[in-house]
């Protein structure tokens, strides 16, 4: 029997796994230094026409230097980036259609919202009444109808990061870079405005790529992202595909929490492999791991929501292990619980408890004597 | 944690007044006194104008004596008027030539490495270090008949004859420049190092290439450097008389010379008349131009 790969929502949209499928950008053994530090080393990666694409890292990762040779304002020491099949390397900024939105915004103060809108159609040489129309229609995407004649710094923060997106947008590029677009909005509008920039790149089929340090940003506006890690794309993929089968440690506990016990596979027996751990006793995982060899040192993951937590022993073959409860942070919609495994030396997992009811007692309180227990699926496999 | 203690309404408003009586002190009141001295006539008395305020009592006989003859003679004789407008002259070209010097030398500090930019900034104020009046007569040795340009010049082989450049405009125009680039220099420097890099770049992105970019994007947003910086060039530029009494000569007669040789031969309302319209013509312009800058909502 077939199972089902780890996390695999259904897609309409998927055309990196189609072959026939052409990309509209490729980085090709991308390479940039700066002095003695390499900030992209390597990097290979193709962007398919009308994707949303996340660059994902933590600050000083490499994203913003990979994004920025995509604009023009960097060049690689080695390697080419190509833009429909075309070497684009040595092509200067202002001749690539290839637009950013900046992070800060960099709009410029001394013109208002239409002119600062207007700015790149002016360059194009296009008519008046052709750029008039087309800032009109500009205002009215990002809804800052009327807002024409104001100044940069007459706006609210949300409104200025609208006429960076629309000022973006006016040319029409075949792709839209967005550099960390949500940084400088509250949580509340951030929500808000991914999704309504989620609508807007469905509704105008531009390619998107956005560079941000926010992994919930990242996962819920993109088709597919990509984790870096110095200067290296660690993992490539669908977010779920990220969250749920991450390439290694690093992407493991960089998106989301997770817990990583260490062990050595005891036992291979079809796609049940055994781990003993020393805290935990032998674990049970339910992957196809070919590599995974008697003996090797692995590690294991397990995400805190994937955890059960109850007073009693479990029945069944779960895996299950004993432990005693540390901390307990509230945070609205979940619980997060802490719970040393294998004696007061041993070590802490946490556990995510879903807050459905409003009113119930609270189940659990410091000092518990507990029993965590989890799925021969929860578990996955990491190379140490 | 404890607010911060607010300090006595009325120290408040003392150092709100500050300035004010500094204004009145300093500025206004020897403006009244260079305006009384205008209506009055010459004497050769101690101090050499008339009338003399002789207490309340005569205070009408006092205004009574001040008329605006002096003002009259500066209208009817043509020399004012031709120095008038000699030295706006000067000055402007002054103010051209230092704006085309300074813009690039402040555009290339701003752009320099940022730990470059400290040392650049002393090289332009270095020149402060020394007395004016010494570095003024430094030129006539370079600018004299066989001074040290034409020394120069001639051993390149480029001139066989001396330029004759001293006593004439173009010497005053190099001293003047000379004198009061830094003054075009800082101002500008100051707004062009704060100009966002990512506006540059935002307009490379949009199409915009470097030429347009500085057109559209760096230009405008230094045109307040550039006007602080042109103001503190013409101004004090009209009014020199020290580079044009050491490097010009008969024809490059400014008005601050003018002011200088009426002073000297003890005419003291007249050479205050030439003060006040002097004032009047480098005000006026000045107040024309905020009160457009203002109308059109500008800073």
């Amino acid at each position: 029997m077939r199972k089902a790969s780890p996390g695999s929502l259904r897609r309409a949209f998927q055309p990196w796994d189609d072959t026939n499928a052409k990309p509209i950008i490729e980085f090709r053994g991308v390479t940039k230094r700066f002095g003695a530090v390499t900030a992209v080393c390597d990097v290979s990666l193709s962007l398919y026409p009308r994707e949303f694409f996340a660059l994902l890292g933590p600050s000083g990762c490499g994203k913003t230097t990979l994004m920025r040779m995509l604009a023009g304002f960097e060049t690689p020491d080695e390697g080419q980036i190509l833009l429909d099949g075309v070497d684009i390397t040595a092509v200067p900024p202002h001749l690539r259609p290839v637009n950013m939105m900046f992070q800060s915004y960099a709009l410029f103060p001394h013109l208002s919202v239409a002119d600062n809108i207007a700015y790149g159609l002016k360059r194009e040489g296009l008519p008046r009444a052709e750029i008039a129309r087309r800032v009109e229609e500009m205002l009215a995407l990002v809804k800052l109808d009327g807002l024409g004649r104001r100044k940069p710094d007459q706006l609210s923060g949300g409104q200025r990061q609208r006429v960076a997106l629309a000022r973006a947008l006016a040319k029409r590029p075949k792709l839209l870079l967005l550099d960390e677009p949500m940084a400088a909005l509250d949580r509340k509008l951030r929500e808000a405005t991914q999704f309504e920039l989620m609508d807007l790149q469905s509704k105008l089929g531009t390619t998107f790529m956005v560079v941000t340090h926010d992994q919930d940003e990242a996962m819920t506006m993109s088709d597919r992202m990509a984790v870096m890690d110095q200067g290296r794309l660690v993992q490539i993929g669908p977010p779920d595909v990220i969250y749920e089968a991450p390439a290694n440690r690093y992407v493991a506990e960089f998106v989301g929490d997770i817990n990583i016990l260490e062990g050595r596979v005891a036992s291979i027996e079809g796609d049940l492999v055994k781990v003993e751990t020393g805290i935990t006793g032998t674990v049970e995982l339910d992957e196809e791991r070919p590599t995974l060899a008697i003996g090797a040192p692995v590690l294991i993951g397990l995400r805190p929501e994937k955890i059960e937590l109850s007073h009693d022993e479990p029945a069944g073959d779960l895996n299950k292990v004993a432990g005693e409860i540390w901390d307990i942070g509230y945070l609205g919609d979940v619980t997060m619980v802490q719970v040393m495994v294998g004696g007061d030396q041993g070590q802490l997992l946490k556990v995510a408890l879903t807050n459905r009811t409003r009113r119930a007692a609270r189940p659990f309180a410091w000092e518990d004597q507990v029993w965590l227990s989890w799925d021969v699926e929860a578990g996955l496999v990491l190379p140490p | 944690m404890s607010a911060p203690v607010a300090p006595p309404a009325r120290l408040g408003r003392l150092l709100v007044a500050a300035p004010y009586l500094w204004l009145l002190l300093f500025f206004l009141a020897p403006f009244a006194m260079v305006l009384r001295m205008a209506l009055s006539d010459a004497d050769t008395a101690l101090p050499p104008y008339a009338p003399h305020f002789e207490g309340l009592a005569r205070l009408g006989e006092f205004f009574a004596r001040l008329d605006l003859e002096n003002f009259r003679l500066l209208a009817e004789d043509s020399l004012y008027g031709q120095s008038y407008l000699y030295s706006l002259r000067v000055a402007a070209l002054t103010t051209l030539i230092a704006l085309a010097i300074g813009y690039p030398l402040a555009y290339a500090m701003a752009a320099a490495p940022r730990h470059w930019r400290p040392v650049l900034l002393v090289l332009v104020v270095l020149p402060f270090w020394t007395s004016f009046l010494i570095r003024v007569y430094a030129w006539i040795g370079i600018l004299r008949p066989d001074g040290l340009l034409d020394m120069m010049l001639g051993s390149l082989g480029l001139t066989s004859e001396p330029l004759r450049l001293l006593n004439t405009e173009a010497a005053v125009l190099i001293g003047m420049v000379y004198s009061y680039l830094p003054f075009m220099v800082l101002p500008l420097y100051a707004t062009l190092e704060k100009l966002d890099r990512s506006l540059l770049e935002a307009a490379a992105d949009l199409g915009a290439t470097p030429a347009t970019a500085f057109l559209t994007v760096t230009l405008p947003l230094s045109l307040p450097g550039l006007f602080a910086g042109a103001a503190l060039v013409f101004i004090p530029s009209v009014g020199e008389f020290v580079i044009p009494d050491l490097l010009g000569g008969p024809d490059t007669t400014l008005i601050g010379n003018l002011l200088w040789t009426t002073f000297a031969s003890r005419d003291w309302p007249l050479a205050s008349a030439v003060a006040i319209v002097l004032l009047v013509v480098l005000v006026l312009p000045l107040a024309l131009l905020q009160q457009a800058r203002l109308a059109r909502g500008g800073p």
